[in-house]
């Protein structure tokens, strides 16, 4: 409408036609917002509008939330006003405008992104205890740096088999639950270090997928995706019921904690403080675990970027394409697959055997599908394929989470009861279905060419396969 | 024109069934080494199938296809070899493969038989030279050391990795595609589309190259610019051609063979201008009877 009417001034017919229409648009906001307010008591007179309390003498009773009902309705009919009033137009004004060509800093931006991020996740330790003190360090590095850097490794583990070789895998915690159980069992039992145990997890975890991988990966799409999530499944369920080697529901306790080159962090006279002439802190082990997730994290990532390179991972992503032409090359598609499936499993596995070691406690909690649907909407909201995208997707995922934890001045608004952490997995889905309606495929939407004659050109995302299994 | 040699690719009493349709009946041709050999056909005749089971995509259901590479010698021992069981035998002089045995990815990897697509396919989100990259995936894969080597940065990848560039980039060129070379591949024009799509099988460095439809969608210029780049490979890279094709322009002007089919059955063989004339052929692309054809030509005017 609003678009009519500017073509219509700049006509030169004056003004006239758009005062005319003012009053529509009002009517039609007016319309819009009433229907809108109509459908929403509808829809929370049940929610909200009701209210079951036990009183005193045991009895369930019904109790009406009117005041509550009425602001819910008003505020979603008032948003719906001010949408269609408002912000529509403004919209609509903005798409007219011509898009401006990428400025210079774009350039250097994306020249200089890179290294400087990783330059800041490097010195990030250092940076957290100079802002906050030894105090408020501890939660810094270790709920924020080391939570976001398991889940943004588990994202790039994942982004191999989900975002270059195109298979739906939604049972991807199985292999990092495989991981942490191979580290927690043969450390406790065996005495082995964290450093043996690392590489072993990491090979017992892609022995797994591809174990998994022989029987499944014949299957495609949908059915794939199915068989994935019942492994998944399966492997939580043998965690849980297989108690003569797993302790079942009450998990492993004590793990052994990895050690500075031989040294315990530990208050004892051999422990790291004491060795160093350092005053004991349990600082100093976080950012050791901060390290060595940091470079597990880089290793991930370096190690996915080379193999782009390489003729697996062009296979990979040619299969995302288009299977069918990769036969008709020579590609055998099973091994390739397998190969996938086993590279992301193995990360997966490092993962596990760090979180193990980290919290020197496991059990099947930590391995149920929600972590399984986290990870995969990391992958999906970065974009996927996209390294940086799956980074930033994991910044913002675990640290929002994380961030919602420290909101204690909600409390003094809605009072002591008020959780924040509790309404974690609705604004969890509102961010994705958002992030949907924006950016269907993800935050990064281009895909970068893994070899070029001339110009590297990066390739829209509407010409790239999402891969059918 | 006439490019004659022993046969590159035996068919022989191929028969292929979908349940109770028989899609392929009995149906037995050679194609000759280094000829370009056409087959023909109304829709629905059955000639997709024909080389999908060539290409291992089907398992027939009854006969053998076998494949020569090197020495016309090599087939003396094709008997021997289908008693044997095994795939197929590689001997100093050249090699045989019985494709009806072998899995689709070996059909290309091994016995070197690339394929295009009636309905293109191409990788859309991937450039123009990573296309044909992936097309040299298995003599780069070795050079890699199966990934290993090549993640370590072993020159010896570094210098595989430059000679399939270069091999990528002559190809672009006789292709005519060398100013596209870093476009995605969905981006082409149809017509460029499918040149990609013979340029990419090329890069597999086949024996026999199957085209599936070839000049579809082509204008007359483009696929009379096809019919050369065709005749030209043939010539200079000792590969054999075997295709499908409904523009007739296309196949009597570039074939030494044509194979007529209908119904899953074979009505005719032999030169372009033999076939031409056959009174079967004419009745089958006519839809009617062979008694009738004279009756409808007339009511046509021809």
């Amino acid at each position: 409408m609003a678009v009519l009417a500017n073509s219509a001034s700049e006509g030169g017919r004056a003004e006239k036609p758009i005062l005319s229409r003012e009053p529509n648009r009002f009517a039609a906001a007016l319309r819009e917002a009433a229907f809108t307010g109509l459908v929403s008591f509808g829809l929370f007179l049940p929610l909200i509008g009701f209210e079951t309390v036990t009183n005193i003498r045991d009895e369930l009773i019904l109790r009406t939330r009117w005041p509550l009902l009425a602001a819910f309705v008003f505020i979603a009919a008032g948003g719906r006003f001010f949408y269609s009033f408002a912000l529509a137009p403004w919209l609509a004004r903005r798409a007219q405008k011509p898009v401006k060509p990428a400025a210079a800093w774009r350039g250097h931006f994306k020249k200089w992104f890179v290294p400087f991020a990783i330059g800041f996740v490097i010195a990030y330790p250092v940076i957290v205890i100079l802002v906050t003190g030894w105090g408020g360090a501890l939660k810094w590095i270790d709920n924020f740096g080391i939570q976001i850097l398991i889940y943004m490794m588990l994202g790039w583990g994942l982004n191999i088999v989900v975002g270059l070789a195109g298979l739906l895998d939604l049972g991807y915690v199985a292999f990092y639950a495989v991981g942490a159980y191979s580290y927690a069992l043969l450390a406790k039992n065996f005495g082995l270090s964290f450093w043996v145990l690392l590489p072993l997890a990491g090979i017992l975890s892609s022995f797994w997928g591809i174990l998994l991988g022989f029987p499944v990966l014949r299957l495609r799409g949908d059915y794939l995706a199915i068989v994935t999530l019942a492994f998944g499944e399966i492997i939580r369920l043998i965690i849980i019921n297989w108690t003569a080697l797993t302790n079942g529901y009450a998990g492993i306790i004590s793990i052994p904690r990895p050690s500075f080159f031989g040294i315990p962090f530990n208050a004892n006279d051999n422990g790291f403080a004491a060795r160093f002439g350092l005053e004991f802190s349990p600082l100093y082990r976080v950012i050791f675990l901060y390290y060595i997730i940091l470079a597990l994290g880089l290793l991930t990532c370096f190690v996915t970027v080379r193999l782009r390179r390489l003729p697996v991972g062009r296979a990979w992503e040619a299969l995302r394409e288009d299977q069918i032409a990769c036969r008709s090359l020579g590609i055998n598609t099973t091994n390739t697959k397998l190969t996938a499936f086993a590279m992301g499993a193995m990360f997966a596995g490092f993962a596990g055997s760090f979180f193990a070691a980290r919290e020197a406690f496991i059990s099947p909690e930590s391995f149920t599908f929600i972590e399984s649907a986290t990870v995969l909407s990391i992958v999906v909201l970065g974009g996927m394929g996209s390294q940086i995208g799956v980074a930033i997707a994991a910044i913002v995922m675990i640290g929002g989470t994380e961030i919602l934890r420290q909101l204690n001045f909600l409390k003094e608004i809605f009072g002591a009861t008020f959780d924040p952490t509790q309404y974690r997995m609705l604004l969890f889905g509102l961010a994705l279905v958002l992030i949907m309606i924006w950016r269907p495929r993800g935050l990064i939407a281009t895909r970068e060419p893994s070899v070029f004659l001339k110009k590297r050109k990066a390739i829209s995302v509407d010409l790239v396969q999402e891969g059918r299994g | 024109m006439a490019r004659e040699g022993s046969p590159v690719l035996r068919v022989e009493h191929l028969t292929m069934r979908f349940g109770g349709l028989v899609a392929v009946d009995d149906l037995s041709f050679e194609v000759q080494s280094g000829a370009i050999t056409a087959l023909i056909g109304p829709n629905g005749a059955g000639k997709t199938t024909v080389f999908n089971c060539i290409t291992g995509f089907y398992k027939p259901t009854e006969g053998r296809i076998a494949l020569r590479r090197g020495a016309p010698a090599v087939w003396s021992a094709l008997e021997g070899l289908t008693d044997s069981g095994k795939r197929g035998l590689v001997r100093p002089d050249g090699a045989l493969f019985l494709l009806e045995r072998m899995p689709d990815y070996l059909v290309a990897q091994q016995a070197r038989v690339a394929r295009t697509f009636q309905n293109i396919r191409l990788f859309s989100g991937m450039t123009v030279l990573e296309n044909l990259l992936v097309a040299q995936h298995n003599p780069l894969m070795l050079a890699s050391g199966y990934t290993l080597l090549g993640i370590l940065g072993f020159p010896s990848y570094a210098s595989a990795e430059r000679a399939a560039l270069d091999k990528a980039r002559s190809w672009l060129d006789r292709f005519g595609l060398i100013d596209r070379a870093d476009d995605p591949a969905g981006e082409l024009p149809y017509g460029a589309q499918r040149r990609l799509e013979v340029a990419r099988a090329m890069c597999t460095d086949p024996v026999l190259l199957c085209l599936d439809e070839p000049a579809a969608g082509l204008n007359p210029r483009e696929s009379a610019e096809l019919n050369e780049i065709l005749l030209r490979i043939c010539d200079e890279c000792d590969i054999s051609i075997l295709l499908i094709e409904h523009d007739m322009s296309v196949v009597m002007n570039i074939s030494d063979h044509i194979v007529v089919l209908d119904y899953g059955v074979k009505i005719a063989g032999g030169a372009p201008d033999e076939v031409r004339n056959d009174a079967k052929v004419i009745a089958a692309y006519l839809g009617v009877a062979d008694e009738e054809v004279a009756q409808v030509e007339a009511s046509v005017g021809l």
